[in-house]
């Protein structure tokens, strides 16, 4: 909006525009003119006024009036917005606050916030790629045996081996498991260990498993896995995430595991989280493992 | 975005319906008054006293001049949409379910439950210029789906009526003869009832909305499916931005079984999909309860959602929802 304000003499300020100054002589003047607004949208409103010395003056005011864009509603829109109430909204009081805006900002949540997901792998890439490099002995291939030549997936010989077993992601429960049925004979093995498993163990599976890895204790029975991704997330990419459950009753055992895949995030969550209350319960955040070093 | 809270119904609500130039929004719930508030800030323009049971559907002529409803109250009323005097009354034998204008608004299809042995129908009626002309005859009546009918729409020049409901089965009716002229394939339609049916703007493709937890978008002319939009709960209304190509699902749990689950569980929000790649964008929360009803306005610059809990929520689109890219 262009405002052009030309006002003789110019001292005029806001403040004393509408003073009355005792002695109303208002009447003398001449009355208030407005003209156009002109094809070009100027409109000039022309006042009388007295100032402080009690002399006339002439206040012109210029004002270019503009249509804004958005003001594209139709004529009929227009009038019905002049309609009566009717109906219960006679009556309608203006504090009935039938409506309200919502005092709560509400956004449109999206699924995943653009662009994480890809950030997230980058930088796992970029700590397996490290790590490779650091040394070669932790790519050791599954299914051969074979060190730092080749991933387990990439395994020229991964038709000839017997099919992976997937149950190596809890070792725990297994443990629990075995500990549980003590020394009967119809004991569950694993078929790593079972007669004909030609490889020599889990053992590095097993210290993979182990890498960065942080017991969660204290949680409670609602507490799974999804929640603890959710609450472990924050610090960092996380491979594993695993919660007891207890095989006969389906209630969780109240603690769990958390793989990090770097010690760096590991490290900030035990600090972090160690005494967190979650669920009304104070958690517990230790590493999983005595560190040997 | 800060949603504009409607609190005008003391029930459910049950449908919402936008005006042509969207600068009002009319909402019926399950009480009996039917209301029309203002679109731009939710301000309450009137309510239409006479039902005497829950309100289903309603359609609003293309002048905005008159308002049909339909009511569980055996009764299909029309009214004046600015006075909200009763013009008409439409008698039925059975609770009447949807309702819709044909393009002109001369003829409006209806569509009644079964109830006490009669059968559900649809039901063709003349709509007279002058409302003290009005007759009550029907046109047309067709009869043979099993089960309500909860959505019937004209078609393409009024030639067709396209009907769905409880079977969850789509037809298309010819609208002189009342033929069946097409059903949708079982094998890639529905598995439960169709809640809702939602026309695109230009009429060449419509939304509907399950109970199986998807909702189908539909070629109008040859009813072949286009794409269909997986979600997590029931739908239970459906709607189509008219500027991008997103549409909204909305629905939820069972509403019995709300206040026995914790309130993340129900999934109340209205749930944005992108039409072409059926992938999810976002939701918008906010709902206690199951949403019962969306609509967009014709404008595409906000939508409006109604819920179990009786309000009706107008959301105008930040400016960021007109770039986001997936």
């Amino acid at each position: 909006m262009y405002v052009d304000k030309s006002a003789k003499p110019s001292k005029m300020r806001w403040g004393e525009l509408d003073e009355d100054d005792g002695e109303d002589l208002d009447f003398l003047l001449p009355p208030k003119q407005v003209i156009g607004p002109d094809d070009n949208g100027i409109k000039k409103v022309i006042e009388y006024k007295f100032n402080d010395d009690g002399n006339k003056i002439k206040i012109t005011t210029t004002t270019r009036v503009r249509k804004l864009a958005k003001a594209r509603l139709s004529k009929r829109a227009v009038e019905r917005r002049n309609w009566p109430k009717f109906g219960d909204a006679v009556h309608e009081d203006v504090g009935s606050r039938l409506t309200m805006v919502s005092t709560e900002e509400i956004l449109l949540e999206r699924p995943r916030a653009p662009g994480t997901k890809a950030e997230e792998s980058k930088i796992a890439g970029d700590n397996l790629a490290q790590l490779g490099k650091g040394g070669a002995v932790l790519m050791v291939c599954r299914t051969c045996g074979k060190k730092g030549d080749h991933w387990t997936s990439r395994c020229p010989y991964k038709d000839l081996a017997q099919p992976i077993e997937t149950y190596i992601d809890k070792p725990a429960a297994t443990e629990k498991a075995m500990a549980a049925s003590g020394a009967t004979e119809a004991a569950y093995v694993p078929p790593s260990k079972r007669a004909g498993a030609e490889r020599t163990s889990g053992s590095d599976m097993r210290r993979r498993n182990e890498e960065n890895s942080v017991r969660v204790t204290n949680l409670s029975e609602d507490t799974r896995e999804p929640d603890l991704l959710e609450l472990f997330r924050t610090f960092g990419p996380v491979s594993r995430v695993y919660v007891a459950i207890d095989q006969k009753t389906g209630v969780s055992r109240g603690f769990g595991f958390v793989n990090f895949v770097s010690k760096e995030d590991a490290e900030r969550a035990i600090n972090k989280l160690n005494g967190y209350g979650y669920d009304n319960l104070i958690l517990r955040v230790e590493w999983a493992t005595p560190r040997s070093n | 975005m800060r949603p504009i809270l409607m609190k005008g119904h003391e029930r459910p609500l049950t449908f919402l319906k936008y005006n042509r130039e969207g600068d009002l929004l009319f909402s019926c719930a399950k009480d009996h008054n039917p209301t029309v508030w203002f679109a731009d800030n939710g301000e309450r323009l009137g309510t239409y006293r006479g039902h005497n049971g829950a309100v289903w559907c309603c359609d609003v002529s293309r002048d905005s001049m008159l308002l049909i409803t339909a009511s569980a109250d055996q009764s299909v009323k029309l009214w004046n949409v600015q006075t909200g005097a009763q013009l008409y009354t439409f008698s039925f034998n059975s609770p009447a379910r949807s309702v819709d204008f044909s393009v002109g608004d001369k003829f409006a299809v209806i569509t009644t439950d079964p109830f006490m042995g009669v059968t559900s129908a649809i039901n063709v009626k003349n709509i007279a210029d002058d409302p003290s002309q009005q007759s009550g005859e029907s046109m047309l009546t067709i009869t043979g789906p099993t089960g309500r009918i909860n959505r019937a729409v004209w078609g393409p020049l009024n030639k067709t009526i396209i009907s769905a409901g409880e079977d969850s089965v789509i037809r298309i009716w010819d609208s002189e003869t009342g033929k069946l002229l097409k059903e949708s394939d079982p094998e890639v339609g529905h598995k439960k009832p169709i809640t809702s049916l939602t026309k695109s703007a230009d009429g060449s493709h419509f939304l509907t909305g399950s109970l199986d937890k998807s909702a189908k978008l539909w070629d109008t002319r040859n009813l072949t499916l286009i794409k269909t939009y997986a979600t997590e709960r029931p739908v239970n209304a459906v709607t189509m931005s008219p500027l991008l190509d997103h549409v909204v699902l909305g629905g939820g749990q069972d509403a019995s079984s709300v206040t026995t689950t914790d309130h993340r569980a129900g999934k109340f929000e209205a749930k944005f999909y992108d039409k072409v790649l059926q992938e999810e964008i976002g939701g918008v929360k906010g709902h206690f309860g199951p949403i019962n009803a969306l609509a967009f306005n014709p404008d595409g610059e906000s939508f409006s959602s109604g819920g179990e809990d009786g309000y009706v929520r107008l959301h105008h689109f930040d400016p960021d929802y007109f770039n986001i890219k997936i």
